[in-house]
């Protein structure tokens, strides 16, 4: 026990929860934690708008596995924080966000919770639908006890946000503090491992299967299940498809590997998963971007499914063999019950087949043309860069086009929106990577709409020197949306054009960051290697032409089955 | 065998008993877009405890999906679907009628003694009736005092026990 103040308890329990850096912004009602925040050896780093201190935190999350913090104050700095947070919460990304709030008690001014008081916002009742916890705390010495939980529920099970509102009385009450070695909550024990008679039905299923197929969501990255998914993949020959939030879970230039499935899937992996007689799922939720028409989505087929959600199975698509637990003991013990039963498979005639469509669809992946085409520099950028630089995505066409063209080598360096799809997400995200991974090289793809939305963070990225890269490709439109009109509205136009503003150029310069424009792909290829040789913050502004389509495409409410072409 | 007709079932879930979970669970229902039909809250043994009886409509799948939503949310610690065959239910209701002359009083008493219910207030043009008993009972009661008039009503909501030796306990 020793006598220390909330806003003390508060940091030393985030420094034992090995809490290294935190991104926000501060304000009245946080100002204690602030305080004692300058001595403890934690790193602060100011955004420029708290829900870059979200997404940056959830950008560190990704890239390292570990939690990542953010912090603001009450009222309109909680509030800033929300999309933030909802985009964490719907890609199971742990962070912590801590806010400030009002007091609970005042002896003599109407400053507390309940009264409108200045700067008051019900921030639990507002996060709760968005958060896997929310906590409001009480007194200064339940604080270890509930930031332990906190760190504890964002980073076990299924992972997600989780929110600590103090009150400004509790940051600066004092208390004789005790910190907790151990967990407890009796409402909440995630199941890990699986059921062995599960997963003994699962590897006969696989091992009876002719055209097993694998698909990989974002719960084998969450998990680390990279080299165990690869194992049972390489036994069974069977081809490893992913969501989009599982790029990365295998190399894409693995010969089992075939890219994404979904609304902007790649051909082969459309196709093939559809033909599959058993299906061995992994940590998917079955979205409805993945899965396009749910009647037409592997009705025959045998769907083992496997995530550490319970309520994931069952939820969207019929299932044969559930098993519920964490996806790298699920695959371990598959690869293990696989063993026993059987040899690796060699040769077999399904993976003739597979490598047939491969090489028959992957022609067509080549875009010829005009230079600067985003297919173009996308493949380009792949080559130059090295394979275990990190990519980030804004939202729209350039994260489709970077999910369909740019590959991802080693997971945890394809970090992107995929649930909620957040514009403004990659660029803050990105530096919340190049934090955690200050070795690494990290790039934003960005569309031109989508940067608008959190450009100010340049001043962060260029302050704290935290050099990130921006590839912009400007088609001075809402692309994705003008590509919807295109196809979908009879190209009636109505609120995409963005007028070619700002100078992307000047604007990276004002920041005191580097800005290049780029008329061919000679020019972009170098002005990627300088930014690498340089190692400082870059936008380079790469124009494309404003009318390209991003293709293949499931139209929205159709089968994987229909996919459409340019 | 899985049921795609909407009915209504009844769920139990033994849940923290703190400020702000009544809310948790409210708000898990409205974003999941399921439908309380009713629920009835109290403190069990230990008082750091609550029970929720809720009751919900939907077909088979929505049931198994509320069931597994509900035991994601931290604060539920326990949580299981009472089926009808091997359930007692009960739900009190309190019925305020208009009474304002001798003959709808002991016609009104007839109906109260044959429904096993009882006369808990009584003032010059209305009295207050207590029931307890199945929804159904409690709907047919209703009906039966309409041709008075009711002027007010207050239901609980079903709570209810599986018989025999299971039993939905923590620890
Ligand atoms: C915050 C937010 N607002 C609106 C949308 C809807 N939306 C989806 S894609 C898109 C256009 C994105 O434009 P841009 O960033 O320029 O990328 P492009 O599609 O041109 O590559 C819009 C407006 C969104 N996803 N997120």
């Amino acid at each position: 026990m020793v006598e220390m103040s909330g806003a003390e308890a508060i940091v030393e329990a985030l420094k034992r929860e090995k809490v290294e850096v935190i991104f926000g912004i501060i304000g009245g009602a946080i100002m204690p934690v602030y305080d004692v925040l300058l001595d403890s050896g934690i790193r602060h780093i100011l955004v420029r708008h708290e829900q870059c201190a979200a997404h940056a935190a959830d950008g560190y999350a990704r890239a390292s596995g570990k939690p990542g913090v953010c912090m603001a104050t009450s009222g309109p700095g909680a509030t800033n924080l929300v999309t933030g947070i909802t985009t964490a919460y719907m890609d199971s990304s742990p962070i912590i966000a801590i806010t400030g709030q009002v007091n609970r008690r005042s002896a003599n001014t109407a400053y507390m919770i309940g009264r409108d008081a200045f700067q008051e916002a019900d921030i639990i009742g507002i996060t709760t639908p968005i958060t896997k916890y929310n906590y409001q705390l009480t007194s200064a010495s339940e604080v270890p006890r509930v930031v332990k939980e906190a760190f504890y529920i964002a980073t076990t099970g299924r992972p997600g946000p989780v929110l600590l509102d103090l009150p400004k009385d509790v940051q600066a009450e004092r208390a004789e503090i005790e910190f907790p070695e151990k967990v407890e909550i009796r409402g909440y024990k995630p199941v890990t491992d699986p059921h062995p008679l599960q997963v003994k039905k699962a590897a006969d299923a696989l091992l009876n299967a002719e055209r097993p197929v694998i698909l990989a969501g974002g719960g084998v990255i969450l998990s680390n299940a990279f080299p165990e998914l690869l194992e049972v993949a390489e036994f069974l020959m069977a081809p490893v498809v992913t969501t989009f939030m599982g790029k990365g879970a295998i190399p894409e230039n693995h010969p089992l590997s075939l890219g994404c499935i979904g609304m902007h899937g790649s051909r082969v992996a459309n196709s093939v998963i559809l033909d599959a007689d058993v299906l061995l799922a992994v940590g998917t939720r079955f979205g409805d971007r993945s899965t396009g028409t749910l009647d037409t989505f592997c009705r025959d087929t045998r769907i083992i499914h496997v995530d550490i959600d319970s309520a994931e199975i069952g939820k969207n698509v019929d299932v044969d063999i559930p098993i519920v637990a964490d996806a790298k003991k699920a695959l371990k013990a598959i690869r293990e019950a696989l063993t026993l039963r059987a040899e690796r498979k060699k040769e077999t005639a399904w993976f003739r087949r597979i490598k047939e469509l491969k090489e028959q669809y992957e022609d067509t992946l080549e875009p010829g043309g005009e230079d600067l085409r985003p297919t173009r520099v996308l493949k380009e950028l792949r080559k130059i860069i090295p394979e275990d630089s990190i990519a980030t995505t804004e939202v729209g066409q350039n994260q489709m086009w970077a999910s369909l063209y740019f590959k991802a080598y080693k997971p945890r360096t394809f970090i992107s929106s995929g649930g909620l799809g957040t514009m403004g997400f990659g660029f803050p995200a990105a530096i919340g990577a190049k934090t955690a991974c200050p070795d690494k090289f990290v790039v934003d793809i960005a569309g031109d709409g989508s940067f608008r939305m959190t450009e100010q963070e340049l001043a962060t990225s260029v302050v704290e020197d935290i050099p990130v890269t921006v590839v912009i490709l400007n088609n001075s439109t809402l692309g994705m949306v003008a590509q919807w009109q295109r196809l979908f509205f009879d190209k009636r136009y109505v609120a995409v054009h963005l007028s070619g503003i700002p100078d992307f150029v000047r604007l990276a310069e004002a920041y005191g960051a580097q800005g290049v424009r780029v008329g061919s792909l000679e020019e972009f290829v170098k002005a990627v290697k300088e930014a690498m040789r340089l190692d400082v913050t870059t936008v380079i502004d790469v124009p494309i032409p404003p009318e390209e389509d991003v293709f293949p495409m499931v139209p929205p409410g159709k089968s994987l089955k229909e996919m459409i072409e340019g | 065998m899985t049921v795609n007709e909407e009915q209504t079932h009844i769920i139990a879930a033994i849940v923290e008993h703190k400020p702000g979970v009544l809310y948790r669970v409210s708000n898990m229902f409205r974003r999941r877009n399921f439908n309380i039909e009713s629920i009835s809250v109290g403190p069990i043994e230990p008082r750091d405890l609550a029970r929720m009886t809720i009751t919900v409509r939907g077909d088979d799948r929505t049931v198994e999906q509320v069931i597994k939503q509900l035991a994601k949310l931290i604060d539920v610690v326990k949580v299981s679907q009472l089926h009808s065959n091997n359930t007692v239910t009960r739900e009190l209701a309190l019925i305020k009628v208009y009474s304002p002359d001798t003959r709808s009083r002991s016609d009104i008493i007839n109906y109260v003694n044959i429904f096993r219910a009882s006369v808990i207030d009584v003032s010059t043009d209305s009295m207050i009736i207590e029931i307890t008993g199945d929804s159904d009972k409690i709907d047919a009661f209703i009906e039966l005092m309409k041709s008075f008039g009711v002027k007010e009503i207050a239901r609980t909501g079903i709570t209810a026990l599986s018989r025999g030796a299971k039993s939905l306990k923590v620890g």
